[in-house]
């Protein structure tokens, strides 16, 4: 493999390993047909980003010298990163990228021709390994936002730089609202304070979403890819579906695309209040996992679903359209066998009944905490159940 | 109970949001006073002999075009509620382009002080934010600590050197020792000491100039070299001082000997005033 970067274009892509770098430790980087694909996920499996670079993107674009089979790697983030450590250096001094891999070396070659004859040669070692594929399809959420970069990052500045989860959704007026959330903490006495952004739909280049859906994910992961389309000047979609289903940040130009996918609370989990007052809106009943089992047949099967089902091939050349084989961090659904249960990871984790590991509470097994073979009844905190005035 | 103000000047906004910065800066959590004609914030040390060791005071019609509020009764009318003072700074810090704010006393869940901000957008649409800081209501019997702290008689008046060169030389000194002894006399000279088994640091201003007394015969028994002297925690003076991103219009420091230091500022319209008792 052997591409060439120039001009500009370098620090594009230094940005966008700075925004991978925000979400995992690892950089899978693919030369495919229709570009250079670069991926990571996290510890978590939470959360996926992925940006391909069309070959237009670069200079001198080989994916596969002429016999050999396409090479994936694994890089260290961390390695990779430092290449492009300081990006106003990179923008100042740097005037040519060379990345280049070949299945003898054991070192993929980054190599930036700077100014005055410099030249920086960064030797990284990498593993083989799988592809690295989430399964995602934007098409298929039936809830889409679009905005330029620009106004989504202006409506995030008032959130301390601290929190973790935000609610996204839309309220009354099809005002699109993004609210501070708290887990809440039992044996907290102090509350935390919550702050909510209210925009306008004008400010929106489309959306198409009722009053009422609402979706909580991650900040600080959303920030980065949020910071890679300000610094790129590009719109950014957010497909989403019911609580707990992944939601697809994207953003798209000529010559990449870049894609963030974010495992979402489920509606058991979700503490804070209807977007709109309880009076004139209610969350929409179907989101409800208890109420309707068939809407939500995951309910004795959660983890897969509130996981972002991945994909792994051991085959080389591992099309992207192989099914997806969702790797459970272990938790296995104590009913029958399912369809993905010989698929499970052994991670010795936990029995099921018992509280995951609080790490990945928050982002992922909500619905394990409630009991398996019955829905899960209705909390004292469910948001629609709140009496007080908005 | 009820309490809705209203802000419209960009001046009053931004003076505001340094107020509370200051008040964040001072303490983590503090008692929001609010009666018909002022502001107050405060902070009850129940250590220290005055009660009160923070009392800050602002008029509001300094600061809101609108004002409406109803105290627990006719007859008290006034709330004191606590809150953590970093929320308000930072709610009112994301106000920075505002067209009006509004902060309100509500109830959402739990008694809140909601900020609603309502933005300048280049669009046409607006951008409302909105911050519901909870609070606590402070009842009735507990107000008897949270009164207006009189002012001591003090031993020596005197004007303070500009308090950010005072907060980098206590900084310093702060690691050599924990113990600070502050002097003034009326002649207009402050020293700041620190003793320590291995060395002594002393600190000399001249010339700052001594308030005109508060009555004739006090000032005519002290004789002007006398030194009036306070032992202090070096932290208290760090965390006043730390606090005053901006110089005040008037500073006067007012100390009784071996009991306690009274610091007076005023930053335009706003009055601060903080205790630092003795280390006993």
């Amino acid at each position: 493999m052997k591409c060439l970067v120039t001009g500009g274009n370098v620090k594009v892509l230094g940005k966008a390993v700075h925004s991978l770098s925000r979400i995992g430790d690892e950089l899978y980087l693919e030369p495919l047909e229709d570009g250079l694909s670069l991926r990571t996920v996290n510890s978590s499996r939470s959360a996926y980003a992925c940006f391909l670079f069309a070959p237009l993107f670069f200079q001198q674009y080989q994916a596969t010298t002429s016999g050999q089979e396409a090479l994936r790697c694994k890089i260290l983030m961390k390695s990779f990163l430092a290449v492009f450590r300081s990006l106003a250096t990179v923008e100042k001094t740097v005037e040519k990228c060379c990345i280049s891999l070949n299945g003898r070396s054991s070192r993929l070659v980054v190599q930036l021709h700077c100014k005055y004859g410099v030249r920086k040669t960064h030797n990284l070692s990498f593993q083989d390994c799988e592809s690295l594929q989430a399964v995602f399809d934007p098409a298929l959420c039936p809830h889409v936002l679009r905005a330029p970069a620009r106004v989504l990052g202006e409506a995030v500045l008032p959130f301390p730089p601290a929190l973790a989860e935000v609610t996204l959704g839309i309220g009354c007026g099809r005002r699109v609202i993004l609210r501070s959330y708290q887990e809440e903490e039992a044996d907290s006495t102090v509350k935390a304070m919550v702050t909510e952004m209210s925009i306008g739909e004008e400010d929106f280049q489309q959306l198409q979403a009722q009053e009422g859906v609402a979706i909580t994910f991650c900040l600080k992961e959303f920030r980065g890819l949020l910071s890679f389309a300000e610094s790129a000047n590009l719109s950014l979609s957010v497909h989403f579906d019911a609580p707990g289903r992944p939601a697809i940040f994207a953003v798209k130009d000529s010559l990449l695309d870049g894609h963030f996918v974010l495992a979402t609370l489920s509606e058991s989990d979700l503490h804070s209040p209807a977007m709109c007052s309880p009076e004139l809106h209610r969350l929409a009943p179907p989101l409800q996992a208890h109420s309707t089992p068939h809407l939500d047949d995951f309910a004795s099967d959660d983890i897969d679903s509130y996981m972002i089902a991945m994909e792994t091939t051991a085959d080389s050349e591992g099309s992207r359209a192989v099914p997806s084989i969702p790797l459970s961090p272990g938790l296995r659904p104590p009913c029958s066998p399912g369809p993905f249960s010989e698929d499970h990871e052994a991670e010795p984790s936990t029995e099921p009944g018992t509280p995951p590991p609080k790490k990945f509470r928050s982002l992922f097994f909500g619905s394990i905490l409630a009991p398996v073979h019955s829905p899960p009844g209705p909390s004292p905190v469910l948001a629609e159940d709140s009496e007080g005035e908005g | 109970m009820k309490f809705r103000a209203k802000i419209v000047d960009a001046a009053c906004l931004n003076h505001f949001t340094r107020v509370s910065a200051m008040i964040a800066k001072l303490a983590k959590t503090c008692t929001l006073r609010i009666s018909p004609e002022k502001l107050n914030f405060v902070l009850s040390d129940r250590v220290a002999s005055a009660g009160v060791s923070m009392w800050c005071e602002l008029e509001q019609e300094n600061f809101f075009s609108e004002f409406q509020m109803e105290g627990i009764s006719a007859e008290n009318n006034a709330i004191y509620l606590d809150l953590t003072a970093e929320n308000l700074s930072r709610a009112l810090k994301t106000a920075q382009n505002a067209r009006a704010l509004k902060i309100k006393l509500t109830n959402k869940h739990f008694p809140c002080l909601t900020v609603s901000i309502e933005l300048l957008s280049v669009s046409s649409s607006s951008r409302v934010v909105t911050h519901d800081i909870p609070v606590k209501v402070i009842p009735r019997k507990l107000w008897k600590d949270l009164q207006e702290p009189t002012i001591p008689d003090s031993d020596v008046s005197i004007y303070l050197p500009a308090l950010k060169t005072m907060k980098s030389i206590v900084e310093k000194m702060k690691n050599i020792s924990n113990h600070l002894i502050m002097e003034a006399n009326l002649s207009g000279e402050l020293n700041l000491k620190i003793e320590t088994e291995l060395v002594c640091v002393t600190t000399h201003f001249k010339d700052l100039g001594n308030p005109p007394p508060a009555s004739e015969d006090a000032s005519q028994e002290r004789p002007p070299e006398q030194m009036a002297e306070v032992h202090i925690d070096i932290r208290k003076l760090l965390q006043f001082l730390a606090g005053q991103q901006v110089n005040p219009t008037r500073a006067v420091c007012n100390l009784v000997s071996n009991k306690i230091i009274h610091f007076d500022l005023l930053h335009e319209d706003v009055s601060l005033q903080y205790f630092i008792p003795a280390l006993s």
